[in-house]
């Protein structure tokens, strides 16, 4: 089973190798991780998306994760009512004759066309991972030159925030 | 007080009231020496760094304070590794300061520049990278707050070498503000009720001691509830001296080379309560059936330990001190004779395993065997010296036959299993305990990996014995060949032209041979009452095995016994 884990750490140089080289270290099944500034300019927010097995493997994520000393807090989103996205970035060749087929599908899903030229078009999608999976599967027919995703980030609905929890 | 960073760091040892440190010079620490040197701050040099870590190393076992350890950077830094890891593996508290190239010199592969926090990161508590002398101080507090505190462990601070000349403002923080550390001492006082239950409901309870009892010093309310309830009791290679060999409800070391009883008893127990254990695989053997008749109780100061290897059905997190202490409190409002009276029969059982098959060796042979040479010192010593091992089969023969009283008596590298430790942790530990017998227990394999050691034992004139098991062979791995490889006894054959003795007294270390069995008994008994450092070459046979012995992963039950 999936679980989305936000880990609160310092703003502080190494913190996320630290991270990332103890999940792998103990062999952790990691499907994304994703870093980025808070609304603290001391405190780091990084979402880990782990596959664990079960409760067992969860927990050793969770207690080895929270001995680093810069590790100030994790929160287990999985069960709790939650937003979640990721962003990707997609290169598509489009000729004249696909492009208006391309825009087409850019339109259903509400993405975005950020870039283009006489051979490609870049595509911005956010969504649920399932979303951008199914919009890749569609653009792949017209030639996928490149794509980027930024791993998912998650946040609780309500007004509670993760560091209060 | 306006100090530079060489100051600041000889200010911060003072106020962590550091007795010693451990270290080696070079290019990038010279401006610390140059402090070390005007401040005449006592500083043990060994003759290689990874001496110096493993000297910090068994100055923390010995004496419960925080070892303290100084080397440059890069391949003086790199040469910390091995002991930085066996530290880590065992929880010894440590803070290792490295110089570190000057800033503007950091990321171009500058001369001596290696990236030793990257390279710790994984085998230390906690490490920092000070390139700023402002921020040196409140580093320092932090690393001596983190090594000893929770489940100690070593913590580096690696500091530029242009810190060290920089001035800075100094003030020693009064206090710690981590967010993300906060180590537990209080538990949940509901978990040990429920323990108490659990114990009420048993007929065949086990104590497993491990190495967190000699951490937390709780060796003495341990023995306080084994002795009210008469729970019987054994313990891990870290456990051994924690309870006193001698003690009724003593059943000796479990594991891969445990007593029968021991080992027996893990199969058959009903409530495995695990005191400050980590269920390592040499200790578990396969994991799957591992005490698979008890429910098992953990205690634990690191959550993290729970459930990692073997699946507990209560734990009880926090410091051993609260924990051990509250559960006295509360099993003794209950008599003792209704414990001892409830515990009995298995008791009489487990005796009755321990009598029928003892540990054992031929005591006939004509040879010296170093299950005698271990019982000799034992009886010489009265089970009241501190000893350091080696890794290998004596480490092993130490286990089983010194009689232990105490704890911090027995100091050896159990986790990483690291050669080379047990010299310069002697080193270290007869540094820290000035007043005690230290002895060093070694094999002719890891000896030769620090040997270079006995230049510094012999110019501090340290009372340090060392007492070398010398079979020709690395003797553990000749004995897996021999019993799982065909006797093909592929490049563990170390026969030398080298002559210890004359090695020994070349860097100044008196020495002997000794080959005679009736000759053990004098000479051990004058070597060991003798004044300054001492060697002796004892020359053992070359085919004795370690036994029991549980192959790897097999069940504990599952043992090849001797005798």
């Amino acid at each position: 089973m999936k679980h989305t884990l936000a880990v609160l750490v310092e703003n502080k140089p190494g913190v996320l190798t630290h991270i990332s080289g103890l999940i792998s270290r103990r062999a952790f099944n990691i499907e994304s991780i994703a870093a980025g500034y808070t609304e603290e300019p001391d405190m780091t927010r990084i979402t880990i998306v782990v596959e664990a097995d079960d409760e067992y493997v969860l927990e050793q994520v969770v207690n080895q994760l929270s001995k680093l000393i810069d590790v100030i807090k994790i929160i287990d989103l999985t069960g709790q009512d939650r937003v979640h996205r990721e962003l990707a970035l997609i290169k598509v060749t489009a000729t004249p004759e696909t492009r208006a087929d391309i825009l087409n599908i850019v339109e259903i899903f509400r993405a975005h066309v950020v870039d283009v030229n006489k051979e490609t078009v870049i595509v911005q999608l956010t969504g649920e991972e399932r979303k951008i999976d199914a919009m890749c599967e569609l653009l792949e027919d017209y030639g996928i030159r490149e794509i980027v995703r930024t791993g998912r980030i998650a946040i609780c609905r309500g007004p509670v925030s993760a560091k209060e929890v | 007080m306006k100090v530079t960073g060489a100051q600041a760091v000889i200010e911060c040892l003072k106020k962590e009231n550091v007795e010693v440190v451990f270290g080696y010079p070079g290019g990038a620490v010279l401006t610390l020496y140059d402090e070390l040197y005007l401040s005449d701050f006592p500083h043990i040099l060994p003759k290689h760094e990874q001496g110096a870590i493993h000297a910090a190393d068994g100055y923390a076992r010995a004496t419960g304070k925080v070892g303290v350890c100084i080397a440059t950077s890069g391949p003086g830094a790199t040469n910390l590794i091995t002991g930085i890891a066996t530290a880590y593996m065992d929880s010894i508290p440590i803070v290792i300061i490295t110089g570190q190239v000057a800033v503007s010199l950091i990321g171009r592969d500058s001369f001596q520049e290696a990236d030793i926090r990257g390279i710790t990161t994984p085998i230390t508590k906690h490490n920092y990278f000070i390139k700023d002398a402002k921020d040196l101080p409140k580093a320092m507090k932090e690393a001596f707050y983190i090594a000893r505190t929770g489940r100690p462990g070593p913590v580096l601070v690696d500091i530029s070498k242009n810190v060290f000349a920089a001035e800075l403002e100094f003030e020693y923080p009064e206090t710690i503000n981590l967010r993300g550390y906060r180590p537990v001492y209080d538990g949940d006082p509901e978990a040990i009720d429920a323990v108490y239950s659990e114990l009420l409901k048993a007929e065949k309870p086990l104590f497993f001691v491990g190495g967190g009892v000699t951490l937390s010093d709780t060796s003495d309310i341990m023995r306080k509830i084994v002795a009210y309830s008469g729970i019987p009791t054994v313990t891990s290679l870290m456990g051994l001296g924690c309870i006193a060999e001698d003690d009724p409800n003593y059943f000796g070391m479990i594991g891969m080379h445990g007593t029968y009883a021991g080992n027996l008893s893990t199969t058959e127990t009903d409530l495995l309560i695990g005191l400050g254990v980590r269920f390592d695989d040499r200790v578990t053997g396969l994991l799957n059936e591992f005490a698979d008749k008890a429910k098992i109780i953990h205690f634990d100061i690191d959550a993290a330990e729970v459930n990692k290897n073997v699946r507990s059905h209560i734990k009880v997190i926090g410091n051993l001190q609260w924990s051990l202490d509250k559960l006295y409190a509360k099993m003794t409002e209950r008599p003792s004779s209704e414990w001892t009276g409830q515990f009995r029969p298995w008791r009489d059982k487990m005796t009755a395993w321990m009598n029928e098959k003892p540990l054992v060796y031929n005591t006939d042979s004509e040879r010296i065997l170093p299950q005698a040479v271990i019982e000799k010192i034992s009886e010489i010593t009265q089970g009241n010296a501190v000893i350091v091992t080696d890794v290998g089969q004596h480490q092993m023969w130490t286990a089983q036959f010194y009689q232990f009283k105490q704890p911090r008596a027995f100091l050896t590298s159990g986790g990483l299993g690291t050669m080379g430790y047990g010299l310069p942790a002697a080193m270290g530990a007869q540094v820290g305990v000035s007043g005690k017998k230290v002895i060093c227990i070694c094999g002719d394999g890891g000896f030769m990996m620090s040997c270079q050691e006995l230049m510094a034992i012999a110019d501090l004139n340290l009372p340090l014995k060392i007492i070398i098991l010398n079979n020709s062979y690395l003797g553990m791995v000749a004995q897996w060949q021999r019993t799982f490889y065909n006797q093909h006894y592929a490049h563990s054959c170390i026969k030398t032209k080298t002559d210890f003795v004359k090695l020994s007294e070349a860097m100044g270390v008196p020495a002997i041979r000794l080959e005679k069995k009736e000759e053990l008994k004098t000479v051990l008994e004058k070597v060991i009452a003798s004044e300054g450092p001492f060697l002796v070459d004892i020359r053992i046979p070359e085919d004795e095995d370690v036994l029991p012995m549980v192959p790897s992963g097999a069940r504990l039950d599952q043992m090849i016994m001797g005798g």
